[in-house]
């Protein structure tokens, strides 16, 4: 089957995601990826949405973190208070699912603003809502965006949620409780953390893409691994509940959503 | 004491003042919009406004001119963009320049538990990783007394007024409130004064014994206002209405087209429920 880098990239960020762990979902491609993964290989993973809506299982992806569907599906529906201290601060959540405006070599993200600065931005964008605290308690996290020099930059314009800070061993001299992030999924490939300078490298390519490719749409001099594996390109069952699951979601918002 | 039965615009007239730290809680479901519109039509002023989620509510009573603040922890339209009018005041200083006091939703949450509990901070193990503390001196540290651990300390929140929408009240004002509760109960338990207003009276509640979430002694008004979170949602009456949020953006875009649909939507309508006939969804039609 034919298939598009955009379902390339949802697809490889679903894999990564293991069968019963619990996950701490953002709205967008994470919440496409993750439901992806429900529906395929991961029937018991546990997905927990920032509205509170706790082991939910969406049959259409939701527009808003907190569209009804999501509390209809849900195992437990619990305060915002709760869902931050009593789950993700108490270090009951497994992984972090996020997606970010900018990214840098060390895995750090920005949703803050782009372009002047924080009392005069250029562009204002929303904030970061609830992913500092997923991006530092989570057991780990998985970042799922699409690469652009734009998007991975040399410098953020501002730091909203920390992957690995500085490099070498300063995430675990923040008081941050996770390990960090441990995949970057995109649409070329995959990006992972180097074990010592914890410097994202590009280890994985998804099939027909170049290195220097990646490396042309990365706005720091990319380091590669090692040896760079080649995605297995999608299956025809994960194409065909992915593409089930975007119909689903075209039909019951009425509007297109990618 | 008492939740008095009346009028969203009585009790707007009544409890919201210029100059107010007001918050309209309610986590993507039970949105109060038609307090916001009250609020616009009445033509409130300087508000201070407090919410986790700003969502077009804030976007439009912001686009109209009624905040000098915004407290608030994401200021996106969810799974669509930007909040144009929020962007506007704050890029560009239209209609008005609006200060920004930003957190995290875990520190907000957790500022509005202190409020409702009488403490004065709140902490948490936040803001690691995150710029915010260089542009927002209200969030601190504290050292824990028996470990030694540095936490986030952030101040607690004590709204003039909270604001909340609720499915059911009673004869007495006791409220029911189900499906996603955010940080209503905190923010109505954190404020001087509480309006709640409710898709229904009811007689009795026969509520579930944990559905009813606020005790009418602890309100100032209650107000029957049907489809009052629309373009929200009220789980159990009608279903959130994501063609509005996407349509939003292109109205909030262009600042004269948002006028103009203030306008007519908000400014020429008597109330909300006028508001909802113009936007051809009378609340009984909107779909469950």
């Amino acid at each position: 089957m034919n298939y598009t880098a955009d379902e390339m990239m949802t697809v490889a960020a679903a894999r990564r995601l293991r069968n019963g762990a619990v996950c701490f979902v953002g709205i967008g491609l994470p919440s496409a990826a993750a439901n992806l993964a429900r529906l395929t290989h991961a029937p018991d993973v546990v997905l927990i949405y920032e509205s509170g809506t706790i082991g939910t299982r969406p049959d259409a992806l939701p527009l808003s973190i907190g569209d009804g569907e999501l509390a209809e599906r849900a195992d437990s529906i619990v305060s915002m208070p709760e869902v931050f201290r009593y789950y993700l601060q108490a270090g009951r959540v497994d992984v972090g699912f996020l997606g970010a405006a900018q990214i840098d070599r060390h895995g750090n993200l920005n949703s803050t603003f782009v372009g002047g600065s924080y009392g005069q931005p250029r562009t204002r964008l929303p904030g970061a809502g609830g992913a500092p605290e997923i991006a530092a308690c989570a057991r780990e996290t998985l970042i799922v965006l699409k690469q652009e020099p734009r998007t991975f930059v040399e410098r953020l314009d501002f730091m909203s949620s920390g992957g690995y800070f500085g490099g070498g061993s300063s995430r675990e001299a923040s008081g941050a409780t996770g390990l960090g992030p441990t995949a970057v999924i995109t649409d070329l490939g995959i990006l992972t953390p180097d074990p010592v300078s914890r410097e994202l490298t590009l280890s994985a390519l998804h099939p027909g893409v170049s290195v220097a490719t990646a490396v042309a749409r990365t706005g720091w001099p990319l380091r590669l691994a090692a040896t760079i594996i080649t995605t297995p390109a999608p299956q025809e069952h994960e194409l065909r509940a992915l593409r089930a699951l975007m119909e689903r979601t075209r039909a019951a918002h009425g509007a297109t959503m990618n | 004491m008492g939740a008095r039965r009346m009028t969203l615009r009585e009790a707007v007239a009544a409890f919201v003042h210029d100059g107010d730290t007001v918050a309209l809680e309610g986590f993507t479901h039970l949105i109060p919009f038609a307090a916001g519109h009250e609020i616009i039509r009445q033509r409130r002023r300087e508000l201070t406004l407090v919410r986790m989620t700003p969502d077009i509510v804030y976007d439009q009573m912001i686009g109209m001119g009624c905040a000098r603040k915004l407290v608030f922890s994401w200021g996106g339209n969810p799974g669509v963009g930007s909040l144009h009018r929020l962007r506007g005041a704050v890029e560009q200083g239209w209609p008005a320049a609006l200060q920004l006091e930003e957190y995290t939703h875990a520190a907000l949450a957790a500022m509005y538990q202190a409020g409702a509990s009488g403490l004065p901070f709140a902490m948490l193990r936040g803001f690691i990783g995150n710029d915010l503390p260089s542009v927002n001196d209200r969030i601190r540290t504290v050292a824990c007394p028996f470990t030694g651990e540095t936490l986030a300390a952030v101040p607690a929140l004590r709204p003039d007024v909270t604001i909340v929408h609720a499915q059911k009240a009673d004869r007495h004002g006791n409220v029911w409130i189900e499906g996603i509760v955010g940080a209503q109960k905190e923010a109505a338990l954190a404020a001087r004064r509480v309006i709640v207003t409710v898709e229904q009276f009811v007689d009795e509640l026969r509520a579930p014994m944990n559905a009813v979430v606020l005790p009418h002694w602890v309100l100032a008004a209650v107000c029957e206002v049907p489809g009052g979170a629309y373009p929200s949602y009220a789980q159990g009456y009608y279903r959130r209405d994501n063609g509005f949020y996407l349509g939003w953006d292109a109205i909030a875009r262009d600042p004269q087209r948002f006028l103009a649909w203030m306008q007519r939507h908000v400014l020429e309508a008597d109330d909300f429920a006028q508001t909802l006939a113009l936007l051809g969804r009378a609340p009984s039609q909107v779909p469950a």
